[in-house]
């Protein structure tokens, strides 16, 4: 019995430190207050703008640092050969475009949805381009800041055709299956309770899992961002034996996100997205963005780097949009060649057409 | 600093030992004291560097403007669990999904640790059983159970047990509101009338202290201590004119309703937990039995005794000895190991907690270090405990004086 003192003081001791320490409303520590930081630490309050930002560490090292997720088709998945395919994948792909003049110079790092936000604060990755919404809590508590939206998207539920069912409030008392650690989890709760319903959820980490206890019968529905299930029913035995409901129970803004506290970083991230939406506004895409640069339309111009210098005021190359567009495309480009209509997705622009068009792709002005 | 400081205290000790003779030196040169003293310098500095550890952690959360603090515990969690044995709704705070997360870590433990002492006895005295083919079947069961890693077990439980059993609609069903089916085991409830439980739990205490009358006043065995023990619940059931009811479980719509639902991700846990560590238990037993010295068997037999008297009353009682200490590590594990439940879906600490609270709130420090506190007060709980009995079992010398 005595040789267990040790580790119960141990863990004793430090247990009340750690409470005292985090306390609500505790100082930390009486000489450290966050106002009274010496002038030292107050510039290393977000280390990497000290250090020349994250663009400078991501040039340094050659290649850019992206989270995705473990292999959702059409967002980001690894084709047959390995190489990583999607929009959440061509989003990094056009960064490393811009900043290096590469789109090839990406490293992916797969993440679950539980691990995704650990590896950005951890700085493990220098974006996470994942499915992931944009929320007040994650853009808040979380440390993280969202530069836009990549894909408008919204929760659905999938079940199977003969369980003779055509619309979310007819699963009273189902069993739901489902990814742990998602708005998914939380946006279920609240429909099933808004709705007086009762229901049972089944929480995995991996989408695989989820995957295969649905196939299981483990669950009567499988709930996610609806790409998510579009995506996912091709990877069941029988594809056509499952049917998506079509109420859309929340909204889902899926969109990169990075550490909070360096803004030129999150700028970068922002206007590559916006310069992909542009160049499809202005009619700008891989295959004639050469010829373009002769256009005679100044907003054109100025995309293509002709006129004027917005590159630089980004810290990138002159050339970043040229870059982007050219070995990558414009968003439409991206949108039809990972989730459109001629990919085993089929999905239809809907709201993510452009605003001209009905949708809510809008760039801000690049000028 | 700390490391200069230090060494000019030792410094300063020693030169005071060296130089004087008055008490302080002395005391100095005492290895007891000095002893004590070191040990005292030594637990300044973890209990510094582990201070400078929390705070550096809260200052760089800051910095990363993360949120610190454990004020989240009071926020609504916002999620459904599908197993709990306490009120919970997703309308209930992260503290209630934290007790959530415990309860159900301790439940599977509790019942793993449980069945696998008994899996272990069983196989473990199989194993040295003079029927071959039993021997030869434990023998199976022992190595291959040990060599499969336990997260596949895990994974062949789950979907082993999800694939063979029926859906609901077909159920299987011995008859009396138990039913089997792909959503878990559903048995009835028993409702007691309002204020019947309590004396219920009175009658049935009574009964132990009956039962232990019995045998040890009166000597009296087997079915005769049952009968006597069954009277005190059975009078009070009759006084009160049989105040329960049962609560069955039925199907309505989607799903059972009433009664008692154990669902299949917990049956798997427990199934997989109980069945590897019964077989590391298996192998504990057996070499405690065979370390018990021939002589006392041959002895035993030599008086007559039949061989289950003298497993129970013989051998067993000396291989305890050497069973319990490896015992208790297989506890542990058992313990440690019920957080894989993460990955077939039942909603254990790990899950609950370390997992969907973490990735709600992202507080990664607080929620992992409550995470880890609660398994060490678990391990340590049960290491006491455990070595509170094996000091219990201990040869105790006769005294000879
Ligand atoms: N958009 C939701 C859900 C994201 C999510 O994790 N979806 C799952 C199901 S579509 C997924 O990405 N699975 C792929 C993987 O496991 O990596 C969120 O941000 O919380």
């Amino acid at each position: 019995m005595r040789n267990q003192a040790p580790a119960l003081i141990f863990g004793i001791v430090f247990g009340a430190l750690l409470v005292y320490l985090f306390l609500p409303g505790a100082p930390s520590g009486p000489a450290r207050d966050a106002q009274d930081l010496s002038k030292a630490e107050q510039e290393n309050l977000a280390p990497e703008a000290a250090r020349g930002g994250t663009l400078r560490v991501v040039r340094d090292r050659g290649e850019l640092l992206c989270g995705v997720s473990q292999g959702l088709p059409g967002f980001s998945n690894p084709d047959d050969k390995g190489d990583w395919r999607g929009i959440d994948v061509d989003v990094c792909r056009a960064m490393a475009a811009a900043i290096f003049g590469d789109a090839s110079k990406v490293r992916f790092r797969a993440l679950s949805a539980k691990e995704r936000f650990t590896a950005l604060q951890a700085g493990e990755i220098d974006v996470l381009s994942r499915n992931t919404t944009w929320t007040l809590t994650r853009d808040t508590v979380l440390g993280l800041d969202f530069a836009g939206v990549t894909y408008y998207d919204g929760q659905s539920f999938m079940v199977r055709r003969d369980l003779g069912v055509s619309s979310v409030l007819a699963l009273d008392r189902a069993t739901i299956c489902a990814n742990t650690g998602t708005t998914t989890e939380l946006n279920a709760a609240d429909y099933f309770r808004t709705n007086g319903l009762e229901f049972e959820m089944v929480v995995f980490e991996k989408t695989d899992e989820v995957i295969a206890a649905y196939d299981a019968g483990r669950c009567e529905a499988y709930t996610t961002d609806a790409s998510g299930l579009y995506a996912e029913r091709l990877k069941l035995k029988n594809p056509d034996e499952h049917i998506i409901l079509p109420e859309v129970i929340s909204k889902e803004p899926l969109g990169p996100a990075v550490r909070q506290g360096d803004d030129r970083w999150a700028d970068i991230v922002r206007w590559t997205l916006y310069a992909m939406i542009e160049a499809e506004e202005l009619g700008v895409n891989s295959a004639n963005a050469q010829e373009m640069k002769k256009s005679d339309n100044p907003a054109i111009r100025r995309l293509l780097g002709v006129e004027n210098s917005y590159g630089q005021n980004l810290g990138l190359r002159g050339d970043w949009a040229f870059q982007i567009i050219t070995q990558v495309g414009n968003y439409g480009e991206i949108f039809e060649r990972n989730v459109g209509k001629n990919t085993p997705l089929g999905i239809p622009r809907g709201l993510n057409a452009l605003w001209t068009k009905g949708g809510l792709m809008y760039a801000m002005p690049v000028r | 600093m700390i490391k200069s400081w230090l060494s000019s205290v030792i410094g300063l000790s020693s030169a005071i030992g060296l130089s004087g003779d008055n008490a302080l030196a002395r005391s100095f040169q005492d290895p007891r004291i000095r002893g004590w003293l070191m040990q005292a310098a030594v637990l300044l500095l973890v209990a510094l560097g582990i201070f400078e550890l929390v705070q550096n952690t809260v200052l760089n959360l800051q910095k990363a403007n993360i949120a610190s603090g454990f004020g989240f515990l009071e926020n609504p969690a916002g999620f459904a669990i599908n197993f709990s044995l306490i009120e919970y709704s997703a309308q209930s705070d992260f503290l209630r999904a934290f007790f959530v997360g415990v309860l159900n870590t301790l439940l599977v433990a509790v019942l793993g640790i449980v069945l696998a002492t008994l899996i272990g006895f069983s196989v473990g005295i199989a194993r040295l059983s003079p029927n071959w083919l039993v021997a030869r079947l434990a023998g199976l069961f022992i190595e291959t159970l040990r060599n499969i890693p336990l997260l596949l077990q895990l994974f062949f439980w789950y979907f082993v047990v999800l694939q063979l059993l029926p859906s609901q609609a077909e159920s299987l069903t011995p008859g009396g509101g138990i039913f089997l089916n792909n959503r878990g085991l559903f048995v009835p409830r028993i409702l007691w009338e309002a204020g019947t439980f309590a004396p219920f739990c009175a009658a049935l205490f009574a009964s132990l202290v009956l039962a232990f009358f019995a045998r040890k006043k009166f000597a009296l065995e087997g079915w005769k201590v049952l009968a006597i023990a069954a009277l005190p619940p059975l009078l009070l059931l009759l006084v009160l004119g049989w105040p329960l009811s049962l609560d069955m479980p039925v199907l309505e719509g989607f799903g059972f309703q009433g009664g008692i639902s154990l669902i299949p991700e917990f049956i798997a846990l427990l199934l997989a937990l109980s069945i590897y560590t019964g077989a590391f238990v298996a192998e504990n037993v057996r070499s405690g039995v065979q370390a018990v010295p021939k002589g006392q068997v041959e002895a035993a037999k030599a008086l007559g005794l039949p061989s289950g008297l003298i497993m129970r009353k013989i051998i067993l009682p000396q291989a305890m000895r050497v069973i319990v200490p490896p015992l208790t590590s297989q506890y542990l594990n058992l313990t440690k190991n019920s957080s894989l439940a993460v990955a077939i879906a039942y909603p254990d600490l790990v899950l609950v907690f370390a997992n969907t609270a973490l990735s709600q709130v992202g507080q990664a420090v607080e929620i992992i270090a409550m995470t880890m506190v609660v398994y060490l007060l678990i391990s340590l709980g049960t290491s006491l405990f455990m070595n509170w009995y094996n000091a219990r079992l201990a040869l105790k010398e006769r005294g000879v004086a």
